[in-house]
């Protein structure tokens, strides 16, 4: 986890949204323009310049109850501007483990 | 920053004395190590009490000197994280049996309250009002500890030979 | 087994109820993340891509049925069906809510089992041989002396805010299974001259970043001493360990940069005040925690018996029982190992359904206890000789049959990048793709013992620096890549492993890893010397030769 202080002087390269995870369950979540997060990355705001993406981290570490850990993250915009994840990681963390789980299904009792 | 001393929220009757200030006439006073060293006899010879700020990257052996004339040592958590205070506190109260007020100082949090009991402390200045004013349940927490320190408490192994010997004895 | 009292479950049972008040602070906002952080660190709970995850401790290794099956509850109830055993005796499950953790806590304190201090800057679960009491050949059970420790290290006062975590390993067997020597602090239990139980004392072990094997410190400390020596070296480096580099600031660095004479001599003169004070531990205390450990009452059986002569007819069961089955020290007995390491699944993983069936086939078989090994295998310690056919086949109607253990691909791996935020490279599926390449039986046992670990970080989970072979992944531009080491081990021999040649891409190192067995095959000076032998007698060189010749 990288702390927004670490990512101070921020670059971007690429397009790029401000991810965290959950308080309450540590689900992965992404910030959209309306100020809220949403565990869809379609859902994004997507930032393309430096100081847009430190308003859009500053803004979104505000919410310490809310979320945990944000920082920035790369994305790439398809055609029709679908948003996808920039790099392995942030595929592995919008769409699970690449290996087959040992248990299928979310087993609850 | 509330004080906590004696299970309590307090007024603190020392006043910190920055280094380039003047000590005041009387009343008690609280200096930094590095003024305190520089002269203790200018320090210790004032009738009322004095304390001193010891940082936690310095040895207490440095105070040994001085503990039965300090009546108060405050030690410093610049971080909760940091916790090489707990062992000067258990030096200062067990190897060289300081008596006076150790106090806590820095970032001071709830959930360290028993960690610092244990460790000698016996005066904290709390960080936040909330936590200064949980004390009291805080430090109720716990009632069994595995570790024997100076600060009395029965650790665990003494009381499972207690247990056993009552229990022999038909107790 | 341990029998846990009055005092250690109010224990427990203060800290459930002490983290479910720390949660509902965080939840409510009383409690900044910076804050709670280490709290919850401090109960095991990290978060990782996903979720948060949960180790939770498992002492020197030892469970029972009923708490095998309250693990296989917690990962059905609050987790995803599965759990994950990792390299220092502890469970992780990989998907549990922040909000649902106290409740996962309350359930597993009630059989005796905690998540206190699997992670933070504090001492963390103390472990041990997973054979220990049923293996030949032991001093004594090192278990007494684990116990020990680790209610000495339990939420102790003075050492719970460290300059980085901490970590105890205990053996008291000539051949080391417990890899003492790559902790802060490694125990050999043995008899000095005059008879006396005590320990051989080794600081500054350590993987990672900068990797140390351990350094003797004092060849001889009793173990009515133990407990004022250990805490000699603690304060030390409560004291005097560095914490303005994380990196820096584990006790092997400090053991580094003082030098290990200067660093026992402060250690010497720190116990010489405190040895004969309240941590020195009296006959009565150690014959206090000796007497809550029962052992099971071993029948007189033969070392050969019927059932075990009939199955030697059927070569799968034989090709197992080699493999799996190990020497108990009471006659009509044995060990068995159970594989978490099948063909082209994840290393060390268990299903809670695997962990209700091994609790009953434990009961059935084994007095009702497990045990778990830093090989990310577990063990079922007393089988009775004659039980081993019948155990075999409910084995395999489970998936825990595989006879790979110690072989190729019996693989330490850490979750790597597919759980884990602190990863730069997947581990699971090169761990995968290793174990179907050498799914081979025949190829496997003619290649002989070999230990391939992988690590996804230099945070060295998967103790890659003292696999036979060890895997390290890395990151170049955005794509996966490995290094790869070879002749490190992790016993009493413990070494470090050399570098072979230029990291790989992911797609390649499988066939560089057949490249070096094959090369080992080639080189061995006979089928006896085993790869790790063969590179200590030759070195790197004439493995990196062949190996990347090609490449």
């Amino acid at each position: 986890m990288t702390s927004p202080l670490e990512q101070k002087k921020i670059k971007i390269t690429q397009p790029s949204v401000v991810t965290a995870n959950r308080t309450w369950d540590g689900a992965v979540i992404y910030r959209t323009a309306a100020g809220e997060w949403s565990i869809d990355l379609s859902e994004a705001a997507v930032v393309r310049a430096a100081d847009e993406a430190r308003a859009l981290l500053s803004e979104s570490a505000a919410d310490d109850l809310g979320a945990v850990g944000a920082y920035i993250a790369p994305v790439e915009i398809g055609e029709g501007g679908a948003i996808a994840p920039g790099n392995l990681r942030e595929t592995i963390r919008a769409t699970g483990v690449t290996i087959g789980l040992p248990v299928q299904e979310p087993a609850r009792v | 920053m509330p004080l906590v001393k004696g299970g309590k929220i307090q007024a603190d009757e020392y006043v910190h004395i920055a280094d380039d200030a003047a000590l005041p006439e009387s009343g008690a006073v609280l200096v930094s190590a590095a003024r305190f060293l520089a002269d203790p006899e200018l320090v210790l010879q004032r009738r009322e009490k004095v304390g001193v700020i010891w940082p936690n990257n310095r040895d207490v052996e440095d105070l040994v000197p001085y503990v039965e004339r300090l009546a108060l040592i405050a030690l410093v958590f610049p971080s909760f994280r940091d916790g090489r205070a707990y062992s000067q506190a258990r030096l200062l109260r067990e190897r060289y049996f300081f008596r006076g007020e150790l106090r806590a100082t820095g970032q001071v949090l709830r959930d360290q309250f028993v960690f610092m009991l244990r460790a000698g402390f016996d005066a904290f200045d709390v960080k936040k009002q909330a936590d200064a004013e949980a004390y009291t349940q805080t430090v109720k927490r716990y009632s069994v500890f595995y570790q024997p320190t100076g600060d009395g408490r029965v650790a665990a192994p003494f009381r499972r030979l207690q247990l056993r010997h009552s229990e022999s004895a038909g107790l | 087994m341990y029998a846990y009292d009055e005092i250690d479950r109010t224990l427990i049972n203060e800290r459930v109820s002490e983290f479910r008040d720390q949660v509902k602070r965080r939840l409510s906002g009383e409690l900044t993340e910076d804050e709670f952080k280490m709290l919850r660190l401090q109960n095991g709970v990290y978060l990782q891509l996903h979720a948060y995850m949960f180790r939770v401790a498992i002492p020197y290794g030892t469970l029972s049925s009923k708490q095998l099956r309250r693990l296989a509850h917690v990962a059905r109830r609050y987790d995803r069906g599965y759990g994950h055993f990792t390299t220092r005796q502890n469970i992780q499950f990989n998907w549990i809510k922040l909000a649902e953790l106290p409740d996962a806590l309350a359930d597993l304190a009630e059989v005796g089992i905690h998540a206190m201090q699997t992670s933070g800057n504090n001492t963390r679960n103390v472990t041990s041989d997973q054979w220990a009491g049923v293996v030949p050949g032991e001093i004594e059970d090192p278990r007494i002396w684990s116990e020990v420790l680790r209610q000495y290290t339990t939420l102790h006062p003075e050492f719970s805010f460290l300059p980085r975590k901490f970590k105890f390993a205990i053996t008291a067997h000539p051949h080391d299974r417990a890899a003492i020597k790559i902790h802060d602090i490694g125990l050999r239990l043995h008899k000095n001259e005059q008879g006396e139980t005590g320990f051989e004392v080794m600081v500054g072990g350590g993987l990672g970043r900068t990797p140390f094997i351990a350094k003797t410190i004092r060849p001889f400390v009793h173990g009515r001493d133990l407990l004022s020596y250990v805490e000699a070296i603690m304060r030390v480096y409560n004291s005097y360990g560095r914490r303005d580099n994380i990196y820096k600031a584990r006790i092997k660095i400090l053991v580094h940069e003082l030098g290990v004479e200067k660093f026992a001599q402060e250690v010497e003169e720190e116990w010489q005040q405190i040895r004969d004070g309240s941590l020195r531990l009296d006959d009565e205390t150690i014959e206090d925690i000796r007497s809550r450990f029962s052992y099971p009452t071993y029948e007189k059986l033969p070392h050969m018996p019927d059932e075990l002569r009939k199955a030697a007819h059927d070569p799968l069961f034989e090709r197992w029982r080699r493999n799996a089955v190990f020497p108990h020290k009471a006659t009509g007995y044995a060990i068995v190992t159970i594989s978490l390491k099948p063909v082209g699944g994840p290393p060390g993983d268990a299903t809670a359904d695997q962990m209700d069936a091994l609790a009953d086939l434990a009961d059935k078989y084994s007095f009702g206890e497990i045990r778990v090994g830093h090989e990310q295998n577990l063990a079922l310690p007393h089988v009775a000789r004659r039980d081993l056919p019948a155990l075999w086949k409910a084995l395999e109607t489970i998936g825990l049959a595989t006879p790979n253990v110690n072989l190729v691909s019996d693989i330490i791996a850490c979750p790597g990048l597919d759980y884990c935020s602190l990863a730069n490279a997947r581990s699971i599926p090169i761990a995968q793709e290793l174990t179907r390449r050498f799914a081979n039986h025949d190829t496997a046992n003619l290649i002989g013992r070999l230990h391939i670990n992988i690590s996804g970080c230099i945070n060295a989970c998967g103790h890659h620096h003292v696999g036979h072979i060890g895997i390290l992944g890395v990151e170049k531009n955005g794509e996966e890549f490995y290094q790869i080491t070879i002749g490190g081990r992790a016993d009493e021999k413990a070494e470090l492993g050399v570098l072979i040649g230029p990291a790989v891409p992911y797609n390649d190192v499988a066939d560089v890893i057949e490249d070096i067995v094959e090369a080992y095959l080639a080189l061995r000076a006979n089928p006896d010397e085993l790869f790790v032998d063969t590179v200590k007698r030759l070195g790197v060189e004439p493995f990196r030769e062949r190996v990347y010749a090609t490449r």
